[in-house]
Parts: C-alpha cells; sequence; structure tokens
C-alpha cells in the first residue's frame, strides 16, 4: 500500500485535542450531565425547536455582524490543497484578507460529526466552529429542519452567483442556497477493473452478475445501498415512495443472499477494490481518480446507464458560530476560479467552478486533472445524475433505516 | 455516656471507611444502568425527544429481531475464547516453567504489540489477510489454494481478529497461576510415583485452574461485545450485536433500542458468568481434586 494513499489516510488520521476540543468536550459533559436530570423528568428532549426562532430577521442580523479576522473552520481529512504541511490556499486567504484560519480536519463521517454538535447545538451553544462540511443527507436535513444554520448573506459572496456552475447551484436538498454552498461534489457510480471483470461495465444491474459472485463491493451507507437498488430498478432515487423502498430492499436482500456480495464497505471499499479482493463495486468518482494516480492505473469508474447519484458535500455556518463574516469572506475567495483551481487540483472530486476548468489547464498546467471528465463533467454527463431522496421527516427516515439497515447488519 | 459514643464509634466506622467505595459504586454503576434501564423503555424519537412510557415490549422485539446476532456474538466470542486457550496454556505454561531469567522479557515480547491501538492492529490483519496479500497471495502462486479462495469477509476472519486480540489477556492470568504453584507439590508427586502427565493432569493443571477461570471470563466477556474486529474483518453476514448497538446509537438515535439491547446482553453474560461460575468455579474444582 502507498504511504501518501489518502483513502488510507483519511480512515486513520485523527485530530489532537485542542483547547478548543477540550472546551467542547466540557459542554457535552455539561449536555451529559444534564440527561441525568432530563432523567428526572422521565424523558429525553428532542432537538425541535432548538435552533433559530422561526421568522428570525436575518437581514438585519447581517448588518451588525463584522469581520473578526479569525475562522475556525471543521473539515474532512485530505480535502484542501497541501503542500509541505501548509495549506497553500488558507496562506493566500490570510494574506489577502487578513483572517487567521484555525483549520481543523477532524470530520471522519457524517452521523458521529452530527452526533457530537447535536447535543451541543440543542443546548443552545456554539460548537466553536464558524464553518463546517456536511454532505446532503439526513444530518443535513436534520441541521436544516432544526434551524441550527445561519441562511448566508448572498450579497457578501458575489463570486458564488457569477462563479457557481450548474452542479452547485440549486440543489434538491436546499434550494436557491439558502443555507449551504458547495464544497466539492462527487459521483457515486461503479469502480471495477476490467483485468477481473473481463469486460467493460456499463449497467448498473452488473452489480448483480452472478459471474462476479463474492467479488462485488456495495456500500454499508444505508442511503447509498438503497440508492442503487432503485437505480437498478430504473426508480428515480429523489421521486421514490416507500412502496419502491421495500422492492429495492427485496433485491439487494437476494444479492446478498445469492452470495454476490463480498463485503458492504465504509470508505475501505478502494483499498479491497485495489487489493483485488472485489472486481467491481459501489464508488465515489474522486477516489478511483486518486487511485490511478498513485499506481492502480487499472481502475476505471463508469457512470452506469441508468444513471449515478450526484452528492454534495457543503460548507455552512452553524448557529451561534463567532466569526460568520470571516467564513462568507471564505465562502466569497473559494468561489473564485482561481482558489478553486489551486485547491481542486489537489483534491480532485467535482469541480463547483466550471471556470477553474481553463486555470488548471494553463495556469497550474495540470491537463490530466483539467481534462478528467471526472472533475469536469460534460452537460450530458451531469444531466445523468440523480440526486438523493430528500428525508421528509423523522418518521421517514426511520422508515428507510429500517428497510435497508437489516440488509448491510444481517 | 463515654462508652455510648465508643460503642456509636463502633458501630459507624465500617459504615463510614465503606463510604467512598459506595458512593463510587452508586455513581459510576448504579445511576448509570438505571439510566440505561430507563432509556430503554422510552419511545419516540430524536426531534421530538423520548419520554418513559414504560415500554417493556421492546424486550421482546429487539430479541426477536436481533437474535441472530446475539447468537452468533456468543458463538464468536466462545469460539475465539476457547481458541486463545488452546493456544496460550502451552505458552503460559513454557514461561512459567521453562523462561528462566528470561520471564520478563518473553511476557513483554506477548505484550509488545499490544502498545499498539487496537483498531490499527486489526487494520493489519485486513492487509495480511488480503485475498492477494503476503500470505494468500503467495500460497494461490504456488497452487496451495485456490484463486478464489479467501478469509477475509467470513466468519473465520471475525474469529481470528478476536483470538488474536485476546491472546495476552488469557496468557497473563494463567502464567501468574502456574507460577504460583509450589514446585514441591509437583516434586512430591513425582516421588510418589506419578507420570510426566499424571503430574500434569492431577497436579499442575487443577492448581492453574483460577488462572484459565479468569483467562476465559476476561476473553468471553470482551469478545462477546467486541464489534471492531466483524466492522473491519467480517463480511455481509458476520454481523454480532456490538455493531448492532453502535448503528442503532450513534447512526440512528435510537436510544431505546441500543440500550435494551445492551441490558439483554449484559444479562446473558450476567447469567453465563453465574452458571459457569457455580459449574466450574475454582472452589468446587479444588474440591473435586
Amino acid at each position: 500500500m502507498e504511504a501518501d494513499d489518502p483513502a488510507f489516510l483519511r480512515g486513520l488520521t485523527q485530530s489532537r485535542l485542542s483547547r478548543r476540543q477540550l472546551v467542547r468536550a466540557g459542554a457535552a459533559v455539561a449536555a451529559a450531565g444534564s440527561v441525568g436530570s432530563i432523567l428526572s423528568a422521565c424523558g429525553i428532549s428532542g432537538t425541535r425547536d432548538t435552533g433559530a426562532p422561526a421568522g428570525f430577521d436575518w437581514a438585519s442580523w447581517w448588518t451588525q455582524q463584522r469581520k473578526h479576522g479569525v475562522l475556525d473552520w471543521a473539515n474532512w481529512p485530505l480535502y484542501i490543497d497541501t503542500s509541505h504541511g501548509s495549506h497553500p490556499s488558507l496562506e493566500l486567504f490570510t494574506k489577502q484578507t487578513g483572517i487567521q484560519v484555525n483549520y481543523k480536519p477532524v470530520i471522519q463521517d457524517n452521523a458521529s460529526f452530527f452526533s457530537q454538535i447535536s447535543p451541543v447545538l440543542q443546548s443552545k451553544q456554539g460548537i466553536g466552529y464558524d464553518l463546517i462540511v456536511i454532505t446532503d443527507g439526513w444530518e443535513l436535513t436534520q441541521m436544516i429542519a432544526n434551524r441550527w444554520l445561519i441562511p448566508l448573506d448572498h450579497s457578501r459572496i458575489p463570486n458564488f452567483a457569477r462563479y457557481a456552475g450548474p452542479i452547485a447551484k440549486h440543489p434538491v436538498f436546499d434550494p436557491k442556497n439558502r443555507y449551504t454552498v458547495t464544497w466539492q461534489a462527487g459521483i457515486t457510480g461503479i469502480g471495477y477493473n476490467p483485468k477481473n471483470t473481463g469486460r467493460e461495465i456499463t449497467s448498473v444491474k452488473d452489480l448483480w452478475d452472478p459471474a462476479f459472485k463474492g467479488k462485488v463491493g456495495m456500500m454499508s451507507d444505508d442511503t447509498e445501498l438503497g440508492s442503487v437498488g432503485m437505480l437498478a430498478l430504473g426508480i428515480d432515487p429523489a421521486k421514490s415512495t416507500p412502496a419502491d423502498w421495500k422492492r429495492a430492499a427485496a433485491l439487494l436482500t437476494k444479492q446478498r443472499d445469492d452470495g454476490i456480495v463480498r463485503q458492504y464497505y465504509d470508505q475501505s471499499y478502494i483499498k479491497a477494490l485495489e487489493d483485488g479482493d472485489t472486481w467491481i463495486t459501489q464508488a465515489w468518482s474522486g477516489d478511483i481518480f486518486q487511485a490511478n494516480y498513485s499506481g492502480f492505473k487499472d481502475l476505471k469508474f463508469v457512470i452506469p446507464k441508468e444513471g449515478g447519484m450526484l452528492w454534495h458535500d457543503n460548507c455552512m455556518i452553524p448557529l451561534h458560530a463567532q466569526n460568520p463574516v470571516d467564513a462568507l469572506e471564505w465562502m466569497d475567495f473559494y468561489y473564485q476560479p482561481k482558489v478553486e483551481a489551486m485547491i481542486e487540483d489537489w483534491v480532485n472530486y467535482l469541480c463547483p467552478v466550471p471556470a477553474a476548468q481553463g486555470k488548471i489547464a494553463n495556469g497550474l498546467d495540470d491537463p490530466a486533472v483539467a481534462n478528467s471528465p471526472l472533475v469536469f463533467p460534460s452537460a450530458a454527463e451531469i444531466k445523468r445524475l440523480r440526486g438523493y431522496y430528500d428525508f421528509r421527516g423523522i418518521d421517514d427516515h426511520n422508515q428507510w433505516t429500517s428497510i435497508f439497515d437489516p440488509i448491510i447488519q444481517s | 455516656m463515654t462508652a455510648r459514643v465508643a460503642q456509636l464509634r463502633r458501630t459507624a466506622v465500617p459504615y463510614v471507611l465503606e463510604l467512598p467505595g459506595g458512593l463510587w459504586v452508586v455513581v459510576f454503576f448504579v445511576v448509570p444502568l438505571a439510566a440505561i434501564l430507563s432509556v430503554s423503555l422510552m419511545t419516540g424519537n430524536s426531534i421530538d425527544g423520548y419520554s418513559l412510557t414504560w415500554n417493556f415490549h421492546i424486550y421482546p422485539e429487539v430479541i426477536d429481531q436481533y437474535s441472530t446476532q446475539f447468537l452468533r456474538s456468543f458463538y464468536y466470542g466462545l469460539a475465539s475464547t476457547a481458541i486463545a486457550l488452546v493456544v496460550m496454556y502451552p505458552v503460559a505454561y513454557w514461561i512459567a516453567f521453562h523462561g528462566g531469567r528470561h520471564k520478563s522479557t518473553m511476557l513483554l515480547v506477548i505484550l509488545l504489540p499490544f502498545f499498539v491501538s487496537f483498531v490499527i492492529r486489526i487494520l493489519t490483519w485486513q492487509f495480511i489477510l488480503a485475498d492477494q496479500g503476503i500470505v494468500l497471495g503467495t500460497l494461490k502462486d504456488i497452487g496451495l489454494l485456490p484463486s478464489d479462495f479467501h478469509v477475509l469477509s467470513t466468519p473465520a476472519a471475525v474469529i481470528a481478529g478476536l483470538t488474536y486480540d485476546s491472546l495476552p489477556f488469557m496468557a497473563l492470568p494463567i502464567y501468574v497461576a502456574l507460577d504460583n504453584i509450589d514446585r514441591t507439590h509437583i516434586e512430591a508427586a513425582a516421588d510418589l510415583g506419578a507420570s510426566r502427565l499424571q503430574q500434569f493432569l492431577r497436579v499442575v493443571l487443577p492448581l492453574s485452574a483460577p488462572g484459565v477461570y479468569a483467562g476465559i471470563l476476561l476473553v468471553a466477556i470482551t469478545n462477546i461485545g467486541d464489534y471492531v474486529s466483524a466492522a473491519i474483518l467480517g463480511g455481509p453476514s458476520t454481523t454480532m450485536i456490538g455493531n448492532i448497538i453502535q448503528t442503532q446509537y450513534v447512526e440512528n438515535a435510537n436510544y431505546p433500542t441500543a440500550s435494551a439491547l445492551a441490558l439483554i446482553l449484559m444479562a446473558a453474560l450476567l447469567l453465563g458468568m453465574y452458571v459457569y461460575a457455580r459449574a466450574f468455579g475454582t472452589r468446587t474444582i479444588q474440591e473435586y481434586v
């Protein structure tokens, strides 16, 4: 294994405990203490109505906010340009704006990050970050529904309106980008090694091919798993119904019981594909691109003919953030094609700023990234991407998990 | 008057002395346990909150729903305990009786890998056992294994991971018991005409029973509740009850189900321990001898 294999490092990287985290841990302890007092009232309080008041006048709130010259930012590991231990784009930002960035790559996955910040936000405290990055899905749905996010003041991020591409604008889960702007997007499609499969892969149904028995990797994320089940049935996941979910579950259960599935993987699916443990697998576009770069040139990624899933990792400002103006300033800075190109050339997921393509090709002289359809997909390919089902509430979500989780954890 | 004060003091002292320990048990054991019990009987969801409705139905429901994973946890846990015992008893025996002045070095060698984080060690097994990895890849290349043979994603891999992780916890108590055996007992047995095998079966083995007993307890309880090995080395149908509890608690915020499962697991382990202690407790074994 390569020492700099990003997928592996992402799995291993852990944050060191900072003073800020200690403070947050203290808050968590306080929250746990409140569990004790809640217990005496015989219940655990919910998150409903613990956020901003409905109808709060955010426009006038924003007029009172000032820049502080500090930005506390929680992101995922290996998700920004890095050179010799520092981040050139952040240094440029500090040089141009005077804002000092405390960049913490502490988010390992959405569910566990959400379970860390949720008790703090629920007790109406700040989580110590001005900017966080969360994927569209149940956690983000809850952040919005609980009004735990500060609506963005788009007048302070003009570069978003100017440069954001069709992928980033008006996503299903946040119409008008009221709360979020895309950090990076990506496609969930199929990764495979043609040397092992012996043929090119075109369809989602190839994941059910008995010829690949025991060599098929599926994702342990129930949203990804359920969505691919529906694609196989020709159903658009975003418009699906519980009846569709059950049909998809039946199809996925059969796939498992027939011994076709090797394993339900988290991000480690990419290592399994590299090692030959799997021949064909559900995959994220950026991982295959990076694997090609780090020596696994045979691996291929395809958006199957039934469609691929389009996901977004999104920048947002959590409620009670101390430096919201500084966060907006970063978003505006990021959406300049020149800056986005710096980061994109390193991160290699789907680029939210189409104009960065020229900057990467010419300014950075990296045609491999600039010409990659996995970084800058064509308009025709973007049309083939589907959005995820947007959960309408907790009962809706519980129904989904009760249908798909038993397949993964059998 | 002074006599009564002295009398009072005599009565009070044991209670006062017991206070720190008693408080510790109440604060760190009784209260959390009561909290888990109370949470398990709640209904609701993470957004609207959970309220105590004395929903006892949850117990039969989760037992029904997750009986496979419960039984599998006990199977994997006990199988790995048995293998660890068979593997580590001879090792501990050898160190205790033939280790000489290198005893501490050898114990350190057993413990050394455990200075590395648990998760990293299990991840390393992923590399070692990969289909084309250093072990299976080599055996396949020289034709000793069919090309589609694999260990990862099977129950064997999970049990191997559990066993590996429990080796020192099995070895150490057995070593202590063996090392404490008064060697004159063995000499006496030899003087009375016992063969080497008889010496071992009638003297050494029974005297090491407390160590074996402790080792089994330590390893079985940890392994039955484990979820890391199954998550990293397992496949589609190797989910253990620990994995279910983790998913329900962290990902689904389904606290009642997670709490009920945790309590059932705890009750089952306590019951198992009770039966085990009655059947094989050290006292009965020594009486038997």
